[in-house]
C-alpha cells in the first residue's frame, strides 16, 4: 500500500504506518471543526416542516376540487416534483438544501432534484450517453433498492400467506 | 390542524435524518436508500398507513412515504396475482412518482442550462 | 557529468533555472477575493467572468483557461510559441481532458502530467530539471482547474443540493503558467524536492487538508534536511490547498520533528477566498489555486523583493471517483519548489 514502513525517517517517529493512522485519523476528528449541528438540525426541522405543509395544502385542494383521495395523493407527489424540478433548473434548489440539509433531501423534492440535475448537467455529452446514461446517477439506487427491497417484503408476505392458509 | 401535524411530523422525520447526517458521514444517496428501505419495512409491519392517516402530507411527502407505497404495490399485486404479483406491483405503484421525475426532468434538460454555483 | 542530486529525495541546480515571468487566468469567484480586490489590487492577468468562457461545456471552459494563460504567459515574456520546447501540464479531469484541448493546440511539444492539486509543483519540478539539464533553453510549466469540471468529475451535478462540511474547500476556477529560461529572469529555482506518495489511510474526501498534510510535511521535512537547512531559511513556506484545517496539522505534524513552519507558513487556499464573505469553508483548492497564486501574487511579491526565499510546495490528493468508491484512503503527494527572487 505505502513505501512508508520502510522510511527510517518516519514522520511520527512509530515504525509502522498503522502504528500511527488510528491516532492520526483521531487527531484529524478532534482538531476538524464541524457545523453547529443544532442550527442544522432545526434548520432542517424548518424546512421539511415547510414543504410537508405545502403537501398537505396541495392535497386538500385537489381533493376539494373533486379528486379521489388516491389520485389527490399522485397529484401531490406529481406538484411536488414538478417545483422542484423548476427550482432546479432555476439554480435555486440547492440553496434550499444548503440552509436546509435533510429538510429538502428526505422529501420527494430531494429526489426530483436528484434526477433533474445531473439530466440538465450532462446534457454537453448527448441525449444517450449523456442525459439518458446520467439521469440515474443519484437516483438509481433509490430506485434499484426500493423495488429489490419492496419485492423482498412482498416476497416474505407472499411465503407467509402460502404457509397460515 | 392538518396543517400542523404535517409540519410537526415532517419536520420531526427530517431532523432525525439531519442529526443522522451531522453524526455520521453519511452520503444523500445513502440516506435516500435508507429512506426507501425503511419505508417499505414499516409498510410491511402494517405501521405506515395509520401513520399517513394521522400525519397526513408529513408522512407521505418524506420518501419513506415512497417506500410505503411501493411494498403497497407489491402486497396489492401478490394479492391479485399471486406470485407473479411480486414483479408487478413495485413499479405500478411508483410508476406515477418515478415516471413524473423521469420525464419532467428530461423536459428541464432541454429548456435548462447548466448553472455554476456562487 | 556533475551531481546535481543531494540527500535523499531532491536537487540542487548548479545552474539554477530561471523564471522568465508567468501568466494566470481566475474566474469571478476568485475575482472577487482577497487576491482579486483585496490589498493587493488585481493579482490576476485576466479574470473571465463567464464560467463557461464562452465555450459549450465546463471541460471546453476549462481548456479555454490553460490556453489563455499560456498565450498571456508567451506574450509577456517576448517569445515566439516556436522558442518554448516543451510544456509539462496537466488538470483535474479524467485523462487530462483540459490540457489536451487546452495547450495542445499550441503546436508545442507535450508531457501531460497528473499530480492532482500538486500538478503545479510536479510540471516546474520537471520543467526546471528540463532546462538545467540543458535539455531546453524555455520551458513553460501550466496547471488549472474549474469548479464545474471539478464537482462534476468528482461529487456531485451542479444543481443538486448537499450540504458542505467545514473542512471542505472550494476549487479554484484559474489557471497559471510558468515560462522558465536557461537565461534570464526575475527570479530562480535554486532546488527542488520531488514528493513520495505518503498514505495514512485516511478516507473523509471532505477533509482534503486532512489527507494532504503528511504529505506536505514529509516532503518539507525530506526538504529541509536534504539541504540541511531550517525553515527559517525561507522568508515563507507556501502549501497550496491545504486550506484552514490542513495548515493546523501540518504544523503539528512538523512539530513532532521539531520543525516550526508557524511563523513562516502560508497557504494558497487561504489566500485566494476571504473564508467569511465568501462562503468557502477551509479554504480553495485544485490545481488552480496554486498556480493563479503563485503566477500572480507569489511573483509581484517576489518581483518588488517583499519575498525573497520562498519553498513552493502544492499538494495533491489523489484519489479517482472509483477509489472512494471502492474504500480505498486517500493517497496524497506534495512537490517542493525553492524559488529566490534575483538580486
Amino acid at each position: 500500500m505505502s513505501n512508508n514502513e520502510f522510511d527510517d525517517m518516519n514522520m511520527l517517529g512509530y515504525d509502522k504506518l498503522s502504528d500511527n493512522t488510528e491516532v492520526y485519523n483521531k487527531y484529524v476528528e478532534e482538531i476538524t471543526p464541524t457545523t453547529n449541528i443544532y442550527l442544522n438540525v432545526l434548520r432542517a426541522y424548518l424546512v421539511g416542516g415547510i414543504i410537508c405543509t405545502i403537501g398537505e395544502f396541495i392535497h386538500t385542494m385537489l381533493m376539494n376540487a373533486g379528486l379521489s383521495e388516491k389520485n389527490a395523493a399522485y397529484g401531490q407527489i406529481l406538484i411536488l416534483i414538478s417545483v422542484a424540478i423548476i427550482l432546479t433548473g432555476f439554480n435555486v434548489y440547492y440553496k434550499i438544501t444548503k440552509f436546509g440539509g435533510a429538510g429538502s433531501l428526505v422529501p420527494i423534492t430531494g429526489f426530483a432534484n436528484s434526477v433533474a440535475s445531473p439530466a440538465i448537467e450532462y446534457q454537453k455529452e448527448g441525449q444517450v450517453f449523456g442525459i439518458g446514461c446520467k439521469i440515474f446517477t443519484i437516483a438509481g439506487p433509490v430506485i434499484l433498492y426500493g423495488i429489490v427491497c419492496s419485492w423482498l417484503l412482498g416476497l416474505i408476505y407472499f411465503i407467509w400467506g402460502i404457509i397460515t392458509k | 390542524m392538518n396543517y400542523l401535524i404535517a409540519f410537526l411530523v415532517g419536520g420531526a422525520i427530517c431532523a432525525l435524518v439531519q442529526i443522522l447526517m451531522d453524526k455520521t458521514k453519511m452520503m444523500p444517496g445513502r440516506i435516500m436508500v435508507l429512506l426507501v428501505c425503511t419505508g417499505s419495512v414499516l409498510g410491511f409491519l402494517g405501521i405506515y398507513d395509520n401513520f399517513i392517516d394521522f400525519a397526513g402530507a408529513g408522512a407521505s411527502v418524506p420518501l419513506l412515504g415512497f417506500g410505503n407505497t411501493l411494498f403497497e404495490g407489491v402486497k396489492k399485486a401478490v394479492d391479485e396475482n399471486g406470485f407473479l404479483g411480486l414483479f408487478m406491483g413495485g413499479f405500478t405503484a411508483g410508476a406515477v412518482g418515478i415516471s413524473g421525475a423521469l420525464i419532467f426532468g428530461y423536459i428541464a434538460s432541454l429548456i435548462f442550462k447548466p448553472k455554476i454555483k456562487k | 557529468m556533475s551531481v546535481q542530486y543531494i540527500g535523499k529525495q531532491s536537487i540542487c541546480f548548479n545552474n539554477p533555472p530561471k523564471i522568465l515571468c508567468g501568466g494566470c487566468v481566475a474566474g469571478e469567484k476568485e475575482s472577487q477575493g482577497p487576491l482579486g480586490q483585496g490589498q493587493y489590487g488585481n493579482t490576476f492577468d485576466e479574470v473571465v467572468m463567464d464560467p463557461m468562457c464562452g465555450k459549450n461545456s465546463w471541460e471546453e471552459a476549462e481548456s479555454e483557461l490553460q490556453y489563455m494563460a499560456s498565450n498571456i504567459a508567451i506574450e509577456k515574456s517576448g517569445l515566439k510559441k516556436e522558442n518554448i520546447r516543451y510544456i509539462f501540464a496537466g488538470d483535474l479531469l479524467g485523462q487530462n481532458m483540459a490540457t489536451s484541448f487546452g495547450v495542445g493546440s499550441l503546436g508545442i511539444p507535450l508531457f501531460g502530467l497528473y499530480g492532482a492539486c500538486s500538478t503545479m509543483g510536479e510540471s516546474l519540478c520537471l520543467a526546471a530539471m528540463t532546462i538545467s539539464g540543458g535539455f531546453a533553453s524555455h520551458a513553460m510549466a501550466v496547471a488549472s482547474s474549474h469548479f464545474a469540471s471539478a464537482e462534476k468529475t468528482f461529487r456531485f451535478p451542479l444543481g443538486y443540493g448537499s450540504q458542505r462540511k467545514m473542512s471542505a474547500t472550494w476549487t479554484v476556477t484559474g489557471s497559471g503558467a510558468v515560462i522558465l529560461s536557461d537565461t534570464s529572469g526575475f527570479a530562480k529555482i535554486t532546488a527542488i524536492t520531488p514528493g513520495k506518495i505518503i498514505d495514512y489511510d485516511f478516507k473523509d474526501k471532505e477533509n482534503m487538508g486532512a489527507a494532504m498534510a503528511p504529505a506536505a510535511a514529509d516532503t518539507i521535512y525530506h526538504h529541509l534536511t536534504d539541504l540541511g537547512i531550517k525553515a527559517n531559511h525561507y522568508d515563507k513556506i507556501i502549501t497550496g490547498d491545504l486550506g484552514y484545517v490542513g495548515q493546523t496539522i501540518l504544523i503539528d505534524l512538523l512539530k513532532e520533528k521539531d520543525i516550526d513552519i508557524s511563523k513562516v507558513h502560508m497557504d494558497c487556499g487561504i489566500e485566494i477566498f476571504d473564508k467569511e464573505t465568501q462562503d468557502t469553508h477551509s479554504g480553495g483548492s485544485g490545481c488552480g489555486c496554486s498556480a493563479v497564486v503563485l503566477c500572480g501574487h507569489l511573483f509581484n511579491l517576489l518581483k518588488r523583493k517583499k519575498l525573497k526565499k520562498i519553498l513552493f510546495i502544492p499538494t495533491g490528493a489523489l484519489l479517482s471517483p472509483s477509489s472512494s468508491n471502492e474504500g480505498l484512503s486517500i493517497p496524497s503527494i506534495a512537490h517542493a519548489v525553492a524559488i529566490e527572487a534575483d538580486s
